[in-house]
């Protein structure tokens, strides 16, 4: 075998490679650790990419895209499946025409998380095929496999990746580009695409057909592997959990699932009848355990502690062995923090000076909820900052709801935030209230990805921007002030006081770019200003 | 070669730790072997602790490095040595930042580079490869201070200054 067959990729990077060459025209998402390189690596290996504001309006576009019959990949962390849930239940009972695969890339242990949301329960829940690999090569195969399967049965698949899949590098050999793709092009089709309920009857029938007809496929022939082992051991097994379990188990019989939804419950059954003991290995909820049981297969699962966390090679041993006593506690490095010159910083010393109390919000200024700032209260979800704050407002006594603050991120901002606003500008409360965008221009925490408020693009080429102020004032946020936290003339902690001081809705914005994107910012506005001057050179010569 | 080298590389954001391993995983998938390499990114720009796992040979299955397998330990930071330390095995080899003299090196951020020169003393991986692996991960102006980072760490190994984990 050459090098010049086999690459080493991430999971990640297998996905944005196999995307490329299934042909896949648009692909959508927003930023989210592990998933967030997918979407760079398909733009920088020539495909088509975009940053939505949110996984929901994402996955619309990419719904659009499958209607029009072209083949799209969306792209985001579990947590973002839950903002895409609403198109996700609906988009199931339609006929997509291109192929729709919906990457979920959870993160069972919460490297950069807030939740360890295990997603193939959204598979049962809305009725999606889900594949699940266990390395790049299979990331890479089963994209490929998704876009069939969702093409032959006109379905959106779910390809559901874990941080290890995603971020692991392992080799991979390419097959190259798929060929013979239809071009775009729209054709009416109403009851297949327009959920009214007239239409909807018959298409959630439809639906359960497909997984009838998809569930014997997958018994048939679907993506499942047989490591003969020994009788007295058997494993069934799907994603990263597959390779942990043939290494601590390599005398076993291991029964890799790759196609967990719907599964191939008679291909389990047989394989269960050849050995004496039955255990699923599995990273997160008992969820094929559950399925073995209610389908009346006598399978083991794993004591409750491993719900939590990863799994690995030792904590696999531990399961098969029924071992559980406390596990070792591994010694806690260093904590990340806000970067030496964080305008961040400024704003969570104020915050704190000010004995505010402080909604926050998902992001980097997360880290101001850490020593030496503690001043964060709440964290949720995305853009929960405001509404949050709005609770609180609307309960506490007067002194207290008086010190109430949302802090937000640019990205989140636009991710969730704006909603929040209406709800601010519709329901003040009686003390009014302050929200804070700490604007650094960039999407920080996930590594620095464009956003509509930065106006650029995903590939960092201009496009229109949005304005937070001007957006602010049109919904009628009584005071809009915005600052540069450089600006030494400035107390910001006399600003806020004074805001949180008038029983008024109030939008502060502190602009100041994140210290690691500051330079790349002035690079992408330096190559802006240098295309646009070469724009206006060739209309004049043109001209 | 049957028996999978696992070698864990551990440092502080920043430190050029997922650098140094790309560039052992490269080595390594260039001489042929299976490889597979694993770490927690997210944070890691954050100035925390960061560490990634790199394991090679003829067959690799799990890409994390059990706790107490580590053939290698590479620490980019002394404050890191002891919270990874329980990754490696008896008789396993740490290699800490102590390797080179203060001021070794022309420029201090060639000291992944450098490490990993101690490392190949280790690895049944050849020169050539190294080479190539480091230059693919580096821009061309860094190549020469990093050739010579490495034949440092290098030639510091092979002079007796790593120790085995008792």
């Amino acid at each position: 075998m050459t090098t010049a067959e086999r690459q080493l990729l991430s999971g990640d990077d297998a996905v944005a490679l196999a995307a490329l060459h299934a042909g896949v025209r648009l692909g959508t998402g927003y930023p989210g650790t592990p998933s967030t390189e997918i979407l760079e690596t398909f733009d920088r290996l020539g495909g088509h990419a975009q940053w939505s504001p949110n996984e929901k309006v994402a996955l619309e576009v990419a719904l659009g895209v499958a209607f029009a019959g072209a083949r799209t990949l969306v792209t985001m962390k579990h947590v973002g499946l839950n903002v895409a849930a609403d198109p996700l239940f609906t988009a199931a009972y339609t006929d997509v025409e291109g192929g729709l695969v919906v990457v979920s890339a959870d993160d069972p242990g919460m490297a950069s998380s807030q939740n360890e949301q295990d997603n193939r329960h959204y598979s049962r829940a809305a009725a999606i095929p889900t594949l699940e690999p266990f390395d790049s090569q299979q990331a890479y195969d089963f994209t490929l496999l998704a876009f069939e399967i969702s093409e032959r049965w006109k379905i959106p698949v779910l390809l559901r990746l874990t941080t290890r899949v995603c971020h692991a590098k392992t080799i991979v050999i390419a097959r190259g580009p798929v060929a013979g793709l239809a071009e775009p092009r729209f054709e009416h089709k109403i009851p297949a695409r327009v959920m009214i309920p007239a239409y909807a009857k018959p298409a959630h029938h439809r639906l359960r057909t497909k997984l009838a007809e998809i569930a014997a496929w997958n018994e048939a022939e679907g993506p499942i592997r047989m490591d003969a082992g020994d009788s007295t051991l058997g494993i069934v097994t799907t994603g990263i959990s597959a390779v942990h379990a043939r290494e601590a188990a390599p005398e076993a019989s291991h029964l890799t699932v790759g196609m967990t939804y719907p599964l191939p419950i008679e291909r389990i059954r047989a394989f269960a009848a050849g050995v004496e003991r039955l255990v699923v290995v599995e990273e997160g909820d008992p969820v094929l355990t559950d399925d073995l049981r209610a389908a009346g297969i006598q399978a083991e699962g794993k004591p409750e502690m491993y719900r939590f966390g990863e799994l690995d090679v030792a904590r696999v041993r531990r399961i098969l062995a029924g071992d559980t006593s406390p596990e070792a506690v591994p010694p806690k490095g260093k904590p990340p923090e806000l970067c030496q010159g964080c305008a961040h910083r400024e704003v969570f010393q104020a915050l704190r000076d000010l004995d505010c109390i402080v909604a926050g919000d998902i992001g980097c200024y997360t880290l101001g909820v850490l020593p030496p700032f503690s001043a964060m209260d709440t964290c949720v979800c995305m853009g929960a900052s405001i509404g949050v704050g709005l609770g609180l407002r609307h309960v506490l006594p007067e002194d207290q709801a008086r010190r109430v603050v949302s802090v937000i991120g640019d990205s989140t901002f636009v991710h969730s935030g704006l909603t929040g606003i209406a709800e601010m500008v519709y329901n003040p409360p009686a003390t009014g209230h302050l929200v804070m965008i700490l604007d650094n221009g960039t999407t920080a925490m996930t590594g620095l990805q464009e956003h509509p408020g930065t106006g650029r693009l995903l590939d960092h080429s201009t496009t229109n921007k949005l304005s937070f102020e001007g957006i602010a004032r049109a919904m009628g946020v009584q005071n809009v002030q915005v600052v540069e936290t450089t600006d030494k003339s400035l107390s910001l902690k006399d600003l806020i006081a004074e805001l949180l001081a008038k029983p008024e809705t109030s939008l502060l914005i502190t602009r100041q770019p994140c210290v690691l994107a500051a330079p790349k910012i002035r690079f992408y506005d330096k190559a802006a200003a240098g295309s646009a001057q070469l724009q206006s050179c060739a209309a004049a010569v043109s001209g | 070669m049957d028996k999978v080298k696992n070698i864990v590389i551990a440092g502080l954001g920043g430190q050029g730790v997922l650098t140094a391993s790309d560039m052992l995983a490269e080595a390594a998938f260039r001489a042929g072997f299976d490889v597979k390499k694993s770490e927690l990114h997210g944070m890691s720009q954050r100035g925390g602790s960061v560490s990634s796992d790199v394991r090679y040979g003829a067959q690799v299955l799990s890409p994390m490095v059990p706790a107490g397998e580590a053939d290698v330990l590479l620490v980019l930071e002394a404050t890191q040595i002891e919270i990874n330390r329980p990754m490696l095995r008896a008789g396993g080899v740490l290699i800490g930042p102590d390797l080179l003299p203060e001021g070794a090196l022309k420029n201090k951020k060639s000291l992944n580079v450098a490490l990993l020169g101690a490392v190949s003393t280790l690895l049944d991986i050849s020169q050539e490869h190294w080479m190539a692996a480091i230059y693919a991960n580096l821009a061309e102006k860094l190549h020469k201070v990093n050739d010579q980072a490495f034949a440092l760490g290098r030639e510091a190994a092979l002079q007796g200054s790593i120790a085995q984990h008792p």
